[in-house]
């Protein structure tokens, strides 16, 4: 535990940062998006940390606040059995640089949140959708797209092929408040 | 007139084809398109998203106990891990400390579903391979241990038994004895599926130096579980990170060295042993005791007490209409799934519903290196390195 508390101490050091904190045990860093790839290559790299695996990258849509997404990066380091988590905040319009070279397996799991969020990331080798169906609009996950969507498909026997049409609700969705109105 | 020489000469190009999305080796609904150069692969694209079902935005308007029963359907053959992790992302984030039985019951019912898992993993790519038999056998297996989530929680796949809080009811009279025998009449099933594989001649050259992933690549590729520990490196969250009562238990974790495919089929016959040893230690040190926290505001009454008591009642209802208020606050939970590292990033704003639920499967960063691992080997051995990855749907595409 020494060493960790060490390294804390010394990660402010070396790793351009906003701010860091740690959550229920779990240690979080704020990085600005422009270090973003040099913050990580030196977590990556640095000979004190070796945060060698990337668990998973996930979007977050913060929508009331001023910049609207993170994105959040959370490695692991099996040499010293450590979590970090890593956030860069953006606005709509600005693009986050791709990790792609610095880990490999960033590939999918920034196709994932582009195909989500529709955050950009900047010289990434294919960035593609990858989990919505081929031809779809818009970033399901962003907190204004509605849960039923706005197309449905289906099969039609006239035109024998699966057609696309709007969504037509009959009943609309119900979000219940639990405040007492008394 | 005469032939030249030259026009005979028909030049091979590449050729592409489209793999699934119905294929039955194609475990599920991948969609490779594949570039071959005769039968030598040289890019294997997959597609997948066709079983998406946007879970993680259903999760953000349900409440916590609503979106629990989603976590079954991810990953459908390694159920109540998912829930397990889960409900340890809502525990870290409300705080709580579950009882002693209830930690038990959960690794006991984690070890099932690791052995449950696994036998699928290795009847199925055994019969992708062309074994048709060990795929019987192990399909009687997993039977009987539906029938040990039957009867906890009345489902035989999507159980929702454990829970926020510990689990949902108390294991039946009797069912750790039951348990018990299986335990012991299963290592000799796994004997004979091992019978079956493990020196067949075919099996080993269908597997053998197939798919091989050196440690390196295997963490830049952000593997986990049994693909990482097939490349030789020590690497379990039951022991490296130990959640739950993994501490107090002893137990092996098989590590290979060569990363094929047959060293991961290895790998996956011992884990299913040292699961029973698991089984075996946790019914013995099992206490008695509650079975979920005292806090009527977190998890439901019994049965008995909301027969008896209105406030029960009124808290029963409070519970599955509002649900619970999670502190706001965020965590990233992670457990040893049968597959790898399931994660649950998890955002709580403090409201009863999640504000951001992020799912980690370890299938998505497998099937990631799909291309990586089956460059430059034969179309043939395709299936089997969609069978070593272990790669189950509901999770990647979730």
């Amino acid at each position: 535990m020494n060493s960790l508390s060490n390294l804390k101490s010394n990660l402010a050091k070396i790793v351009p940062v906003f701010s860091e904190l740690s959550v229920y045990n779990e240690k979080i860093l704020i990085v600005p998006n422009n270090l973003l790839l040099i913050s990580l290559e030196c977590l990556k790299n640095h000979f004190v940390y070796q945060y060698n695996l990337l668990s998973c990258i996930s979007g977050v849509d913060l929508i009331t606040s001023t910049y609207r997404f993170s994105v959040v990066y959370d490695l692991l380091s099996l040499v010293y059995n450590v979590r970090i988590r890593i956030k860069v905040f953006v606005d709509a319009v600005t693009p986050v640089f791709s990790i792609c070279s610095v880990y490999k397996c960033a590939d999918w799991w920034e196709r994932e949140v582009w195909d989500m969020f529709g955050i950009y990331f900047e010289n990434h080798p294919d960035l593609r959708r990858i989990l919505t169906d081929y031809g779809f609009e818009g970033y399901p996950l962003r907190k204004n797209f509605p849960l039923s969507g706005f197309v449905e498909v289906r099969y039609d026997e006239v035109y024998k092929r699966v057609i696309t049409e709007p969504v037509v609700l009959t009943q609309e969705y119900r979000t219940f408040k639990f405040t007492l109105p008394w | 007139m005469l032939l030249k020489k030259k026009d005979l000469i028909t030049e091979l190009k590449m050729f592409t084809i489209n793999f699934g999305p119905q294929h039955p080796a194609a475990h599920g609904v991948l969609r490779l398109i594949l570039e071959l150069n005769g039968e030598i692969v040289v890019n294997a694209t997959p597609h997948i998203g066709l079983l998406h079902r946007g879970t993680e935005k259903l999760i953000e308007y349900k409440t916590y106990l609503q979106a629990l029963p989603y976590f079954d359907r991810l990953d459908y053959v390694s159920m109540m891990c998912q829930e397990h992790t889960y409900s340890l992302a809502v525990e870290t984030l409300l705080q709580l400390k579950i009882p002693e039985r209830a930690k038990y019951i959960r690794v006991i019912f984690a070890e099932i579903t690791r052995i449950l898992n696994h036998l699928l993993a290795i009847g199925c790519h055994a019969m992708d391979v062309g074994a048709m038999t060990p795929f019987m056998w192990a399909f009687e297996e997993r039977e009987k241990l539906f029938e040990f989530y039957e009867r906890v929680s009345g489902a035989r796949m999507h159980a929702a038994y454990i829970r926020p809080g510990g689990v949902n009811m108390d294991i039946p009279l009797g069912f750790l004895d039951d348990l018990y025998i299986f335990c012991n009449q299963f290592i000799l099933r796994v004997d004979e599926i091992e019978e079956m594989l493990t020196n067949n001649r075919i099996w080993k050259e269908r597997l053998v130096d197939i798919g091989i992933v050196t440690s390196k690549s295997a963490i830049e590729w952000g593997f986990s579980g049994v693909m990482l520990r097939a490349s030789g490196l020590s690497w379990d969250l039951r022991k490296s990170q130990p959640y739950e009562i993994y501490s107090n238990l002893d137990f092996n974790i098989p590590i290979g060295s060569t990363g094929d495919c047959y060293e991961r089929y290895i790998i996956r016959v011992e884990e299913m042993r040292a699961s029973i040893s698991i089984i075996l230690q946790a019914i013995f040190l099992i206490p008695d005791g509650l079975i979920k926290v005292d806090n009527y505001k977190i998890v439901t009454p019994s049965r008995c007490l909301l027969k008896n008591s209105m406030e029960a009642v009124i808290h029963h209802f409070k519970l599955v209409s509002e649900g619970f208020k999670v502190p706001a606050g965020e965590t990233y939970a992670a457990t040893e799934a049968p597959k790898g590292e399931f994660g649950v990033y998890l955002i709580s704003n403090g409201s009863e519903k999640p504000y951001r639920c992020k799912i980690k499967a370890p299938g998505f960063a497998h099937l990631q290196a799909l291309n990586d691992m089956t460059k430059g080997h034969m179309i043939a051995d395709v299936v089997t390195i969609i069978g070593t990855q272990d790669i189950v749907f509901g999770e990647i595409d979730r």
